[in-house]
């Protein structure tokens, strides 16, 4: 390695003031950071650091994320080939996916990153590291067949608007994956809603070749269509009984993840397994996780005792693991930044933020993705959550002053 | 009876080259400085010129604002320097000593007998009051106040620290002659002490309470003892004062003699022989360890006075810090590591690190750790929530506190509790921070602009 190091520190004067490459020295040092922790070493307070840093933790979040794509990956292909009713094999499948997948990440990452070196060179700081996990979960959380263009102009928004005008990583209010979702959702909601969630699903209907019956619907789409209309009729049975045993959503193939839907929300299995590596290494907080299961929990609950529509009835463990529930509670609500920052605030924040997903979703069928909701809203509020925390904080440390 | 109380948040961090139990006498080193910098909130006014002859006890210089805080001299001797920095801030005043030490005699001072504007004067006459420091701020405390409280910590939890068992032998009659002392200089709650809870050797102590601390660092930081016993709120005050420093009160006026006596606890992997050694306030680093000329990792050697969480980097040249009771050598790490095998993305066997995607938490609680000074990483905008709770046991939410001081909020940093701290209260969150945050330096920031600020 040393040669590696010789090497860099050969080119280095190029980069540095005065030197011809000196406008690329943020892309040139955030390279030579990334491949050899620098040697500073500390000046004062505590000599002796822990070798944690933001790059480290970034990178836990990305291996937390790859059981999610690389199942992702597959349920492209399988989503395909199973809605033109043919077999493949594995390797067929991952193909059709990584066709897919690929340009969605170089897109995200390409736009992203040119951004924030933009930024960091015009403020003379080094590369945040928070893109790199954002610029992953951004192509999780995107239908199949959104066009690349649109991510583009998705990331851009959220990475501009939603993070550098707030100071860049570390201070922005919302979740910049969320937003470019939202941004998506809101600028474009023709183009993300119908058949977008199967791979070629328009042009393979067109062709005739769609399989009986699938229309290319996410499991919220179908339940979204029994709002509003009677429980017992034949439509809204048919739609009950794909949630039923044996169904395309029977609660088996939920967790498993064999259904549509955005690129890496389907599997229960590999977001858990994400879950695991975040929450064991310390660096996903349990505490928002749990709280957040625990108000999605309730609120299926409490819609099951009302029990209006089909879409209430539905058992409340169902409800949390299909969409971006478990998705949006694993690695979109559990974000430091944007998340509350008190402990006791964590469970709060949680806890609503599951509680207003399920509620979101069934209330308002225009907007089936509850969880990108509720979880934007809840970045909103937690500041609030966190003000109270601190303020009974506060009263506690004025109360001695007054007894004394 | 003695109060118990368990503090569950914080870390040892076992460092190699633990100071063995043993104490050597350091032989009388030849030059011997009282440096003014240590002394935060003081301005130095100098009461001899280089060339003049000192007693151990003679003044050297003198608060500006408070001329009675008077620094001695540790020894008999010629002044034989002045160094100053820039804008002439005086950093030391080295004293030569001579072959045979004489002491100036302030007379002996019955404790019991005597009141407490007798005992304060002799104090600040002594040259033991710059020993005490105060909270809120933590700075040299003012001799016109009346404290609410005094807190001694009688242990020190920190990596490589001195063993009270060590550093008080034969001393407790001392210590306990202090402590009668600053019981007439408290207010009305009076001398708190807090010991180790498997540490005996200040068990029998009289006129002050006991708390027995059981818990990781930083249970044996006073300011985490005074939050749990008797927590500070806005307007008043407390003093604090290390455990050798009361031993040496209480020498100091049973004798009439200003001996300001140190057992140092030299350490660190680039310690040849870890141990404990006796000297006097102000000593040479060169009179108490030999330093290496080269680390084990090849790097160079890094002279630490005081803990290594909390202390000053010095020369080797240099003298050990006033408050100090620690010399900590460490090697240095400014070797660039490649990221696969000792950099971020590495397995990391070899850093102690407080978050679980290092495999620290797996190992063995006893394995001893060889630390160097690397940074392990770049500064960085705050990013996790909840990593500095875990180290921090006050209910005070340190985070917060923090960036209320980055953003010079005094009305929030009040609120937040900024009275009850001290930087060293934040070592162990500035250790284990992922944005590699200077949490020590903004918090005494912090403390020093709400010092001026409120006049």
């Amino acid at each position: 390695m040393k040669a590696l190091h010789q090497l860099i520190e050969s080119v280095k004067p190029h980069f540095e003031e005065g030197g011809k490459l000196s406008k690329f020295w943020v892309v040139f040092d955030s390279l030579e950071t990334f491949s050899f922790t620098p040697g500073h070493v500390t000046k004062s307070g505590s000599h002796i650091r822990d070798g944690i840093d933001l790059k480290r933790t970034m990178f836990t979040v990305i291996v937390a994320l790859i059981p999610a794509l690389l199942f992702g990956t597959w349920n492209i292909g399988d989503q395909y080939y199973a809605s033109i009713g043919q077999d493949a094999e594995l390797l067929e499948k991952m193909f059709v996916g990584a066709l897919k997948v690929i340009p969605l990440i170089i897109v995200s990452y390409g736009v992203g990153l040119g951004i924030e070196f933009y930024f960091a060179a015009k403020r003379g700081h080094g590369i945040n590291e928070g893109f790199l996990v954002s610029g992953m979960l951004i192509p999780l959380v995107m239908p199949i067949d959104v066009p690349l263009w649109m991510v583009a102009v998705a990331v851009a928004f959220a990475v501009v608007i939603g993070k550098e005008v707030f100071g860049g990583t570390g201070m922005n209010i919302v979740n910049i994956a969320l937003t470019s979702r939202a941004f998506l959702f809101f600028a474009y909601p023709k183009q993300m809603s119908g058949e977008i969630w199967i791979h070629d699903v328009a042009s393979s209907k067109a062709a005739g070749l769609l399989v009986d019956g699938n229309t290319g619907a996410t499991a919220l789409g179908y339940l979204a269509g029994t709002v509003g209309k009677v429980i017992d009729t034949p439509a809204t049975q048919t739609v009950m009984n794909m949630f039923a045993d044996g169904g395309m959503f029977s609660i088996q193939n939920c967790i498993i993840g064999s259904i549509p839907g955005s690129l890496g929300e389907t599997s229960v299995i590999a977001i858990l397994v994400g879950a695991v590596i975040l929450i064991s290494t310390g660096i996903g907080s349990l505490r928002i996780m749990a709280s957040f299961l625990a108000g999605g929990l309730l609120m299926g609950f409490l819609f099951n005792l009302i029990g209006m529509n089909a879409f209430m009835t539905l058992a409340p463990w169902h409800q949390v693991v299909i969409g971006g529930f478990m998705f949006g509670m694993v690695f979109m609500a559990t974000d430091p930044v944007t998340a509350a920052s008190t402990n006791t605030g964590k469970l709060i924040y949680g806890f609503l933020g599951g509680f207003l997903s399920i509620m979101i979703r069934v209330f308002n069928p225009a907007y089936p993705e509850g969880v990108m909701m509720a979880v934007l809203f809840m970045n909103v509020m937690a500041p609030m959550i966190d003000h109270y925390v601190l303020q009974a904080n506060i009263n506690r440390r004025q109360k001695r002053l007054q007894n004394i | 009876m003695s109060r118990k109380q368990r503090i569950k948040k914080g870390v040892d961090i076992r460092l190699s080259g633990r100071p063995a139990d043993t104490v050597i006498s350091a032989p009388s080193a030849s030059v011997y400085a009282v440096k003014p910098p240590d002394f935060t909130g003081v301005t130095p006014k100098l009461n001899v010129r280089v060339g003049d002859i000192v007693e151990a006890g003679t003044c050297i210089f003198y608060d500006k604002k408070t001329p009675s805080v008077q620094f001695l001299s540790p020894v008999a001797g010629t002044v034989k320097d002045v160094v100053r920095g820039a804008k002439r801030r005086i950093l030391a005043v080295e004293i030569q000593a001579s072959d045979k030490n004489t002491h100036k005699d302030f007379g002996v001072l019955e404790v019991h007998t005597s009141d407490k504007n007798a005992i304060l004067t002799r104090v600040l006459e002594g040259g033991m009051f710059p020993f005490f420091r105060q909270r809120p701020f933590d700075v040299v405390a003012n001799p016109m106040d009346s404290p609410r409280s005094i807190h001694i910590s009688g242990f020190d939890s920190s990596p490589l620290a001195a063993s009270t068992s060590v550093a008080l032998d034969g001393r407790v009659s001392d210590f306990q002659n202090g402590v009668d002392a600053l019981a007439k200089l408290a207010g009305e709650s009076g001398v708190h002490v807090g010991v180790q809870s498997n540490d005996s050797t200040l068990a029998g102590l009289r006129n002050c309470e006991i708390t027995e601390f059981e818990g990781p660092h930083p249970s044996g930081n006073v300011g985490v003892q005074i939050h749990h016993t008797a927590p500070l709120s806005k307007g008043e005050v407390v003093w604090t004062i290390g455990y050798q420093d009361v031993a040496n009160l209480g020498a100091m006026l049973a004798s009439g003699h200003y001996v300001p006596t140190k057992v140092v606890a030299v350490g660190g992997s680039e310690c040849a022989m870890p141990q404990h050694v006796k000297t006097l306030a102000g000593a040479s680093i060169s009179s108490i360890v030999n330093v290496p000329e080269k680390a084990s990792n090849g790097d160079s050697v890094r002279v630490v006075s005081g803990s290594p969480l909390t202390g000053d980097q010095i020369s080797k040249e240099d003298y050990i810090g006033s408050y100090h009771t620690a010399i900590a050598l460490l090697a240095e790490g400014s070797e660039p590591k490649f990221l696969l095998t000792e950099g971020w993305l590495g397995m990391g066997l070899q850093r102690f690190s407080l978050n679980h995607s290092f495999p620290t938490w797996l190992m063995p609680k006893a394995k001893e750790w060889d630390l160097d000074t690397n940074m392990g990483g770049e500064e960085r905008a705050f990013v996790v929530t909840g990593e500095y709770e875990k180290v921090f046991p006050m209910d005070i939410y340190p985070q917060h506190l923090i960036k209320s001081i980055i953003v010079n909020d005094i009305d929030s940093m009040e609120k937040l509790g900024i009275y009850e701290v001290a930087p060293e209260d934040f070592a162990l969150c500035e250790y284990g921070c992922t944005s590699k945050i200077p949490v020590q330096q903004v918090v005494r920031e912090g403390l020093d602009n709400l010092r001026n600020e409120l006049g």
